[in-house]
């Protein structure tokens, strides 16, 4: 797992003039499971279509094991793909979905011909390699059933069947849990992970779902507005987000408005907060990131650094959702004991928990476009 | 799917729908002399009775297909699945026998020694003249072109969702405020289709004035046939009262649109 | 067309129709067919006139029969009707996956020159397609080739109205299929001609079969355009019951009515009993589904 198989270098797309990719730089490892994670429109859904070579970059390079593939139509391309909506012909039943692409002429490569002759499988190949990957999936016996009569998890397993049995060198699935419910969705995560490392080939994932992504990858990229934000490791991405947006984006956070007044001394909510954070520089204005679970709350109001009037508390299964209002801000806590609603408390962090973000400048509302991504789940696609 | 499989029939639409169109305007600018303008346009003046006659007589028979055909449609859209089914089907039938053979029965029945005359006759009241008038050739109209009103107008109010008129009835709206304020503004689309579908044949028609108008009730299809296969032998006039029956059709269809798109909805 | 995709509701809460409602729309049912049951009668009809009943014959079904001009028409009519009907599917589908992956004003452009031939009224279409033709045909004289209005223009003119029917019955599935089935047969390897042949057609199939109908079907009624495009040497059917409508006496007509509400009649019965079969073995499928 170190050797690069995918580089989009400098790739920007834009539809109509209106650009949907700002120059994004990206390397994709041999047999990683890397998902691109963001809101609806963020851009992650065009830089998949763009490995698959649905769309060629308005700029930019895309190489495949070092070969500039931009101009590459989809179907030379040794990269294969499980669709949003899974997109299986409605016409064939599931053994001809799946032996679509096999069923296909390829050139020999035992020729050496500059133009070498097509060959096709025979019919027994394509039984067992149809048959492997229906096992695979799990749905060893559903051969003859017609595409409509399964369920969307049958589906969703059909398509990644039919993708994987063609051997590509790298898988892309464009949200392929979207449509399924909460507790598929579960499962299903577990098993494309399983299912990853049994092939031993490269997920490229495309999702909105933090905790999808979180679960699944080897690296998460996420993306907001066509620019990549940060990526890393599911691990840093929540323990070291780089801006208020991943912060965000990622968990659940509280994003206050502060000023840096030198290394580890930052001011917001109406005081001076020892942290962990240097390099910036002297009384720049910063964003404040603070986790809700990271939150201390206590009745000892007197020996905290703040108090503020429970608003609303809420059960949540594992701890208690506290909305608490300091002053004009709401903060968000999460905590295993519940506090009554107009109860005044205490609040109290510790300096790493204390996250220090610079403001972002090429998107308004960091928030806005995180709320988004609850409801909406299709990405822009022109 | 390349666009470039659109590429044969871009040449044909520009030989067989625009060409025609422009050698259509040409003729209706220019004389038999050589001339250019709009000379024709001011020799239409003659017309104007047969355009106003034309606009009337269609006009009278697309309200009238309009008061049968809406609460046709309603009250079909109220019957079971399969009542609904063999209506449409019967509906249906007629049309696909050809609109002469249709045209042609009627004249059997008004004609002055016609089915309805004997009848009258035969109970001793007097007869009546029905054929070559003006209500014969409405009622041709009305006739032939009646299930174009109920078909666009009962799929759209089929398509309203159950859901839309229980919501309304939920909210304390009776029968009939439910059908004033929910399923009328839906079905208008269709009333609008249907109301192009009734008008535009109507007003062009010449076999229907020419078979149950008996040649007396000339109407602007009549005159558009006789400039270019009748007596009055004339490509240019034809051609210009083509076009300005184009515009007029064009027009009614643009008025249309734009009253449509104001009500439009957008159902699933 | 409605007819076979008929996915038919009722207005759900609203009463079942009263007896006034059934009324009126049986009076609408007895308005449409009383002429056609006129027809029917009177053409079994002895005498000459189609009022007056004189007794029982089928002499006008057998000088039908006879009838040359008529056997000729129907022979040309049909010919048309297959022929217009064949290659304005073929252009047609090509035309409308063309103009199904076009965006912006190159798409309004075509959408809107498809449109020209559905709104105009047909007398319009058959004069401008006349106003062509003549001069296509003077030009050709001038190379010595000399043609004449007949069976290549009426083809000619039938193909040009049905093509915007057929592109507007495929449009549609088109845009239902998804663009992300042609898609996946391309990820799969397949050229573009093959995800063509293999994947968009047979989904878009329903579409293509229902326009080569409704153009088959427009073909055959047509009567205004072939009145003005066919000439002397190609009559079609309608042309020529208009001709004999003119001369008025003529109980043929009659005859050729019923044959011919009575072939439609038989050809839509044979359909919803196909359709019927079909519905069922839907809902099998249906039910095959629940049970998994």
């Amino acid at each position: 797992m170190s050797k690069e198989l995918i580089r989009l270098a400098d790739c920007s797309m834009a539809f109509d003039g209106e650009t949907v990719l700002n120059s994004i730089n990206l390397g994709i490892k041999d047999r990683e499971f890397l998902t691109l994670l963001g809101p609806s429109g963020c851009g992650k859904t065009t830089t998949l279509r763009i490995i698959g070579g649905f769309e060629t970059p308005t700029s930019g390079d895309v190489f495949f094991d070092g070969v500039r593939i931009n101009g590459v139509p989809p179907y030379k391309r040794k990269v294969n793909t499980v669709f949003q909506k899974y997109a299986l012909f409605p016409h064939l039943n599931v053994y001809e979905n799946i032996a679509f692409g096999l069923r296909i002429p390829r050139p020999d490569p035992s020729d050496t011909a500059m133009r070498p002759a097509k060959i096709s499988l025979g019919e027994k190949d394509i039984a067992r390699r149809v048959h492997e990957s229906l096992e695979l999936v799990g749905l060893r016996g559903y051969e003859k059933r017609r595409v409509h009569q399964l369920s969307g998890g049958q589906q969703q397993r059909v398509a990644i069947a039919r993708a994987v049995v063609n051997r590509p060198q790298v898988l892309l699935l464009d949200e392929p849990l979207g449509a399924l419910d909460l507790k598929l969705r579960k499962e299903m995560q577990q098993e494309l992970k399983t299912i990853q490392q049994q092939v031993g080939i490269t997920f490229v994932y495309v999702t909105h779902d933090q905790e999808e992504a979180l679960t699944m990858s080897d690296t998460v990229v996420v993306m907001n507005h066509g620019s990549i934000q940060q990526i890393g490791s599911p691990v840093d991405i929540y323990n070291e987000p780089v801006n208020a947006f991943v912060a965000d984006f990622i968990g659940e956070s509280n994003i206050l408005t502060g000023v840096m007044h030198r290394d580890y001394l930052v001011e917001f909510s109406g005081r001076q907060w020892e942290c962990v954070d240097t390099g910036f520089d002297p009384n720049q204005p910063v964003d404040v990131v603070i986790r809700p679970e990271d939150v201390t709350v206590t009745r000892d109001i007197a020996a905290a650094p703040l108090t503020g009037v429970v608003a609303s508390t809420t059960f949540k299964g594992v701890h208690y959702e506290m909305i608490i209002e300091c002053g004009d801000e709401r903060w968000m806590v999460h905590s295993t004991h519940a506090q009554p609603p107009g109860e005044t408390v205490g609040l109290s962090l510790e300096p790493v928990d204390i996250h220090i973000m610079d403001k972002p400048e090429e998107f308004d509302n960091p928030e806005s476009a995180a709320r988004v991504s609850d409801t909406a789940d299709e990405d822009f696609d022109a | 799917m390349s666009r470039r499989l659109a590429l044969p029939y871009a040449f044909w639409m520009a030989l067989f729908v625009v060409a025609p169109l422009v050698i259509v305007l040409f003729y209706a600018l220019t004389t038999e002399a050589g001339g250019f303008g709009l000379e024709n346009f001011i020799k239409l003046q003659v017309y104007v009775p047969v355009f106003l006659r034309s606009l009337w007589l269609a006009f009278i028979a697309t309200v009238l297909c309009l008061l049968i055909g809406y609460p046709a449609a309603y009250i079909l859209s109220r019957e079971t699945p399969s009542v609904q089914n063999s209506a449409i089907l019967l509906m249906m039938l007629p049309m696909w026998m050809n609109f002469l053979l249709r045209t042609y029965a009627w004249m059997s029945i008004l004609e002055d020694q016609g089915l309805i005359n004997n009848l009258l006759r035969s109970l001793r009241l007097p007869a009546l003249n029905m054929i070559n008038t003006q209500g014969a050739v409405v009622l041709g109209m009305v006739y032939n072109y009646l299930p174009f009103m109920i078909l666009p107008i009962f799929t759209i109010i089929q398509k309203i969702p159950p859901s839309m008129t229980e919501a309304a009835q939920d909210l304390g709206a009776n029968s009939r405020r439910v059908f004033r304020r929910v399923v009328f503004p839906l079905s208008l689309p269709g009333v609008l289709s249907g109301v192009t579908m009734v008008f535009v044949p109507s007003v062009s028609t010449f076999v229907i004035s020419k078979l149950l108008g008996g040649g007396k009730q000339l109407l602007l299809g009549d005159l558009i046939e006789m400039q270019f296969l009748g007596g009055a032998y004339n490509l240019h006039l034809g051609s210009m009262i083509s076009i300005v029956m184009m515009l007029i059709v064009l027009a009614g269809i643009q008025i249309m649109n734009r009253f449509g798109s104001r009500e439009e909805v957008a159902l699933p | 067309m409605t007819l076979t995709k008929n996915r038919n509701r009722r207005v759900s809460g609203a009463p079942r129709p009263a007896r006034l409602g059934r009324l009126f729309t049986g009076l609408i049912f007895v308005f449409l067919y009383a002429p056609i049951f006129v027809m029917i009668v009177f053409s079994f009809n002895d005498a000459k006139s189609r009022t007056l009943w004189s007794g029982f014959t089928t002499r006008w079904y057998a000088e039908l029969l006879e009838d040359t001009t008529i056997l000729n028409s129907l022979y040309t009519t049909l010919s048309v009707a297959v022929l217009s009907a064949l290659i304005a599917t073929v252009v047609g589908t090509a035309a409308a996956i063309g103009i199904h992956v076009m965006r912006g004003p190159r798409r309004t452009v075509m959408l809107n020159l498809n449109n020209i031939p559905v709104v105009s009224p047909d007398i319009i279409t058959g004069v401008s397609l006349r106003m062509l033709f003549v001069a296509l045909l003077g030009f050709l004289a001038i190379f010595g080739l000399n043609f004449r209005l007949g069976f290549g223009t009426l083809l000619l003119s039938h193909i040009t109205f049905c093509i915007p029917y057929v592109i507007l019955s495929v449009l549609p599935k088109l845009s239902q299929m998804g663009k992300h089935i042609y898609e996946a047969a391309l990820d799969l390897g397949a050229t573009p001609r093959r995800a063509l042949g293999r994947v968009v057609l047979p989904e878009i199939l329903p579409g293509v079969i229902s326009g080569a109908l409704i153009s088959f079907t427009l073909s055959i009624d047509d009567f205004l355009i072939s009145y003005f495009t066919a000439g002397n040497t190609s009559q079609t059917l309608p042309m020529v019951v208009y001709a004999m409508t003119r001369k008025r006496l003529s109980p043929k007509i009659n005859a050729l009515s019923t044959l011919m509400f009575v072939s439609v009649l038989a050809l839509l019965i044979l359909i919803n009993v196909f359709q019927a079969r079909q519905d069922k073995k839907r809902r099998q499928g249906d039910t095959a589904k629940t049970r998994l």
